[in-house]
C-alpha cells in the first residue's frame, strides 16, 4: 500500500493514458463504421472500388464453392472488387439487416432477403430504404416468375428486390414403401391420380395406412406441418389479403390446407416429426424408415438424400404434387444509403439474370426464378444420381411455372409459426382435438400480433 | 483503508493550512502545489479506481434498465418509432393467459430445480465434509459439471430423455414402466428441464455449502458429540443452524437463476423451444419475453415483461431479507 508520490503518479497517468487509449481505440473503429465499407468514393468507372454483398448460408456466388460470379463479374469489371459478407444463419442476418437499416449503418452495397422476411421488408417503414427497381434501367419484372417479383412489390408499386432462387415444391416418395403397401410406384402415374386435389393424395395415405404389407412402424407423411404447409403454398389467398391485411381466419387457403392437415394428423398418416429441426430428430427419421413421403421444396432434394444415406439410395423418388406451391427462395436488395449505389445496382442485375442462374444453379442446384433461365437445356435436363432417372429439372421447372402467385404480408411468418407448431404439432404430439388445436393458434395469434 | 489515507495525507509533511502563510514568506510555490496534488490524488484516486466497474454497470446495468423502462411504456418494433402508450403493456400482461402461464412454469420448474438442488447440495457437502481418501478429487468433480456449459448439457440430456431412443424411456423400459414422452407432456417435460438445472448447480452449491460446513468450529461438535449426539443429530442440529446465513445466500441465488431460466427449456424444446413446447407447457417468463422481442419483434411488451420479472425478484429479494433479519434476531437472543 505504501507507494511513494511519483510512482502512484505514474500510475494515475498510465490509467488515464489508458484511458484515452481505449476511448481512441473506440473512437476509431466507430468512425470505420460509419464510414461506407467502400474505400473511396464516388462513381467514375475507372476508380477502383469495393463492392460488399450480405447474403446468409450459401447463395453459390462466391469464388471458393460457389459459381465463382465474383472472380468473373471482377474480370468483367477490373475496378470491382466484390467482398461477400456470409452469415450461416437466416434468422440471425434479418435480425441484424433490421437493426443495421433503422439506424442506417452497417449495411452491405447489396443485402440479400429470404422470401420468408420479404413480406417485413416490402412495409414502407423497411421498404423506404431500398432502391426501387421499378426505376433501374434494365430491369424488366417479366423476367422473373409471375410471383417472384410480385413479392417484392410494395403496395404502392416500388420492386425492393431482384429474384435469385425459387423454391418450387413436389412430392419425395419412398418407392420402396410404396411397393410393399400396394401402391403405383411410377411417378407419372402418381401424379395423374392425385392431380389437382391434395384430397387424393391424403386417400392415398389411407390406402397406404390400411395396407397390411405396408413397412410395419412406417407412417405416409412425415409430418403435418409440412403438408400443411405444401398445400398452403399452392393456395391463391393464403395469410394475407392484397393490401398485407392478415386474413387467416377467413382465407380459404388456410381453411384448406387446415382440413387436409388435421384430416391427415386425425387419420395417423403423419410421423409427428418437424422438419429441419434443430435436434435432427426428422434427420434421423430418414433412416430408421418412419415415413414414407415428404412434401419437398428443390432445396430440400440434397437433404432428403444426405439424410437417408447409401442405403436409400435408388428408393426415393419426387413426383409432381397435387397442386404446386412455392417455398423459399430469395432476393437481392440495394440500400439506398450505400456509397455505390449505381454499381451495386448493376452488380444485383447482374448476378440474378439468366445467365447467371443457370450457372449457379450447375454448381449449386438452386431453381432459378428467372424465366428464361428455367427453359434452358440446362435446368431442363438436370438429374440426381441419387435418383436414379427421375427427371428432376423437369419436374421442379415445370412446378415453378405453375405456381399462383398469392399475396403476402408482415405477419405471415409468425402465423406459419403458430399454426404448424402450436396447432398441428400440438395435435401430433399431444393429441389436441382439431378445434381445440384451431382455438389454442388463433389465441395466441391475437396475442402476438399488433395491427 | 479510509483510516490510512487519512494518516498518509496527514503525514505528508506541510499541510496546506500553513501553507499560505510560508508561501508569503518564501514565495515557495511547488510545495504547495505539490501538496494540492498530493491530496487530490488521495482523494480522487479511489474514485478512479472503483471508476471502471461503475462506468461498465452504468452502460451495461443502469442504461439498459432505464431504457428497458421508458420501452416499456409504449409501443415499439423494430424499424419503426416508438409510440407512448402509458401503462398498456402492463395491463395487456395482467389479462394475458400466455404470462400467466408462463409465470406459473417459472414458479414450478423453479421449485422442481431448485430445492432437490439444494437439498442434495447439503447432502453432498456433508458427505465431502468426512476425511475421504482423494477429497480433492471428489471436490473438483462436483464443479465439473457447472463447467459445462448450458448448450452441451442440455444437448446431452435432450438424447437422454428422447422419447424413441433416449437412454432413459430405455432404463424404464427395462424397470417396467411405461413409455413417458418427455417432450410433449407438462410434467415429464418439466422434470426433465429441471433435471438439467440440478445437474448443472448441485456441485456448485455443494462447495459453497462446503466452505461454510469447515469454518464451524470443532468443539461444538466435540460438544455434541460428548451428549451423544448422532451424526445425523449433529447434522441437524449443529451444521445446519450454524451454516444457515449461507443457506439463505444459496436460496437467493438459485431463485434469481429460476426467475431466469431460459437457455435450458429453449434448447430443450428444439423447434418449439421459444414457445416452450407446442402448448406453452414449459415456457418461462424469459422465453416469453424473448418470444415477444425476437420472435415478434414487440419490444415494448417485451421490456414490459423483463421490468415485471425486474419486480418479482425484487419482491423475492424483500422476502429473504425478512427472513434474514428475524434469522439473525434469532440468532442474536
Amino acid at each position: 500500500m505504501r507507494t511513494s508520490g511519483r510512482t502512484r503518479k505514474a500510475a494515475v497517468i498510465a490509467v488515464a493514458g489508458l484511458a484515452a487509449c481505449a476511448t481512441l481505440i473506440t473512437g476509431c473503429s466507430s468512425d470505420k463504421k460509419d464510414d461506407p465499407k467502400s474505400t473511396s468514393s464516388g462513381s467514375s468507372s475507372t476508380e477502383k472500388i469495393t463492392l460488399h454483398v450480405g447474403d446468409f448460408g450459401s447463395f453459390g456466388y462466391d469464388d471458393k464453392t460457389g459459381a465463382a460470379l465474383y472472380a468473373e463479374y471482377h474480370k468483367l469489371h477490373p475496378n470491382i472488387t466484390i467482398v461477400e459478407d456470409a452469415v450461416s444463419d437466416g434468422q440471425q442476418y434479418w435480425n441484424s439487416l433490421k437493426l443495421h437499416l433503422t439506424q442506417n449503418s452497417g449495411l452491405d452495397d447489396i443485402q440479400a432477403i429470404e422470401v420468408g422476411y420479404i413480406g417485413l421488408a416490402i412495409q414502407p417503414n423497411l421498404a423506404s430504404k431500398f432502391v426501387d427497381f421499378k426505376t433501374v434501367a434494365g430491369f424488366n419484372a417479366d423476367d422473373w416468375l409471375p410471383y417472384k417479383e410480385k413479392q417484392a412489390t410494395t403496395s404502392d408499386g416500388k420492386v425492393i428486390g431482384v429474384g435469385t432462387d425459387a423454391g418450387p415444391t413436389a412430392i419425395c416418395y419412398n418407392k420402396d414403401a410404396f411397393q410393399k403397401a400396394g401402391l403405383p410406384t411410377d411417378r407419372d402415374t402418381l401424379a395423374a391420380n392425385w392431380n389437382g386435389d391434395w384430397q387424393k393424395f391424403i386417400d392415398l395415405g389411407k390406402q397406404f395406412a390400411a395396407s397390411k404389407t405396408a413397412p410395419k412402424g412406417m407412417k405416409f407423411s412425415d409430418s403435418g406441418s409440412g403438408l400443411f404447409n405444401a398445400v398452403l403454398a399452392s393456395q391463391p389467398t393464403q395469410y394475407s389479403d392484397a393490401s398485407g391485411k392478415l386474413i387467416y381466419d377467413t382465407s380459404a387457403g388456410v381453411q384448406t390446407a387446415w382440413n387436409i392437415a388435421t384430416e391427415a394428423v386425425q387419420e395417423g398418416l403423419t410421423a409427428g416429426y418437424q422438419q429441419l429441426d434443430p435436434a435432427n430428430a426428422w434427420a434421423a427419421a430418414f433412416k430408421t424408415n418412419k415415413f414414407a413421403t415428404v412434401t419437398c421444396p428443390s432445396w430440400m432434394v440434397g437433404l432428403v438424400a444426405t439424410n437417408s444415406g447409401d442405403a436409400g439410395k435408388g428408393k426415393w423418388d419426387v413426383a409432381a404434387p397435387p397442386q404446386v406451391g412455392n417455398w423459399g427462395g430469395s432476393f437481392l436488395a440495394v440500400p439506398k444509403s450505400g456509397k455505390h449505389v449505381k454499381e451495386a445496382t448493376e452488380l444485383a442485375q447482374w448476378l440474378t439474370s439468366a445467365a447467371q442462374e443457370i450457372k449457379v444453379f450447375q454448381k449449386f442446384g438452386n431453381i432459378p426464378s428467372s424465366t428464361k433461365a428455367l427453359d434452358d437445356p440446362a435446368v431442363q435436363n438436370l438429374v440426381n444420381p441419387y435418383f436414379p432417372d427421375t427427371p428432376m429439372g423437369k419436374i421442379f421447372a415445370t412446378a415453378a411455372k405453375n405456381i399462383t402467385p398469392a399475396p403476402i404480408g408482415p405477419w405471415d411468418g409468425n402465423v406459419k409459426d403458430i399454426i404448424t407448431k402450436n396447432g398441428i404439432l400440438d395435435m401430433e404430439k399431444r393429441g389436441t382435438s382439431k378445434d381445440k388445436a384451431w382455438s389454442n393458434a388463433v389465441k395466441q395469434i391475437k396475442d402476438t400480433v399488433v395491427e | 483503508m479510509a483510516t490510512s489515507v487519512r494518516a498518509t495525507s496527514d503525514g505528508s509533511p506541510p499541510s496546506s493550512r500553513p501553507a499560505p502563510s510560508t508561501s508569503d514568506q518564501r514565495g515557495s510555490r511547488p510545495p504547495g502545489w505539490r501538496t494540492r496534488l498530493y491530496r487530490f490524488d488521495t482523494k480522487a484516486s479511489p474514485y478512479a479506481y472503483v471508476a471502471p466497474f461503475f462506468i461498465l454497470f452504468a452502460a451495461f446495468g443502469l442504461f439498459p434498465l432505464i431504457y428497458t423502462g421508458w420501452l416499456s411504456l409504449h409501443q415499439v418494433e423494430l424499424g419503426s418509432h416508438a409510440k407512448w402508450v402509458g401503462f398498456d403493456n402492463y395491463t395487456g400482461l395482467w389479462d394475458n393467459e400466455f404470462f400467466w402461464k408462463a409465470l406459473r412454469n417459472t414458479f414450478t420448474l423453479g421449485v422442481l430445480s431448485t430445492v432437490p438442488q439444494l437439498l442434495m447440495a447439503l447432502g453432498l457437502a456433508h458427505l465431502l465434509n468426512y476425511k475421504l481418501r482423494g477429497r480433492g478429487f471428489f471436490r473438483v468433480a462436483v464443479l465439473a459439471p457447472y463447467a459445462t456449459s448450458v448448450a452441451a448439457a442440455t444437448l446431452v440430456f435432450i438424447q437422454m430423455f428422447n422419447p424413441d431412443y433416449g437412454m432413459i424411456n430405455q432404463l424404464f423400459g427395462h424397470l417396467g414402466f411405461g413409455h413417458v414422452d418427455w417432450e410433449s407432456s407438462k410434467w415429464p417435460a418439466q422434470i426433465a428441464i429441471s433435471t438439467i438445472v440440478t445437474w448443472r448447480w448441485t456441485g456448485y452449491n455443494a462447495l459453497i455449502y462446503l466452505a461454510a460446513m469447515q469454518a464451524v468450529p470443532a468443539d461444538l461438535y466435540e460438544a455434541a458429540a460428548l451428549d451423544g449426539a448422532s451424526r445425523w443429530r449433529q447434522f441437524v442440529n449443529v451444521t445446519i443452524p450454524s451454516i444457515r446465513p449461507t443457506i439463505l445466500f444459496t436460496i437467493i441465488v438459485s431463485t434469481i437463476g429460476a426467475t431466469q431460466l431460459f437457455g435450458e427449456p429453449l434448447m430443450f424444446g428444439g423447434g418449439v423451444g421459444v414457445t416452450g413446447g407446442t402448448d406453452h407447457q414449459y415456457q418461462t417468463l424469459s422465453l416469453y419475453m424473448y418470444d415477444k422481442g425476437w420472435n415478434v419483434g414487440e419490444l415494448g411488451q417485451a421490456s414490459a415483461v423483463a421490468w415485471v420479472m425486474l419486480l418479482i425478484l425484487l419482491l423475492i429479494g424483500a422476502v429473504n431479507l425478512l427472513i434474514a433479519r428475524s434469522n439473525r434476531r434469532k440468532l442474536g437472543a
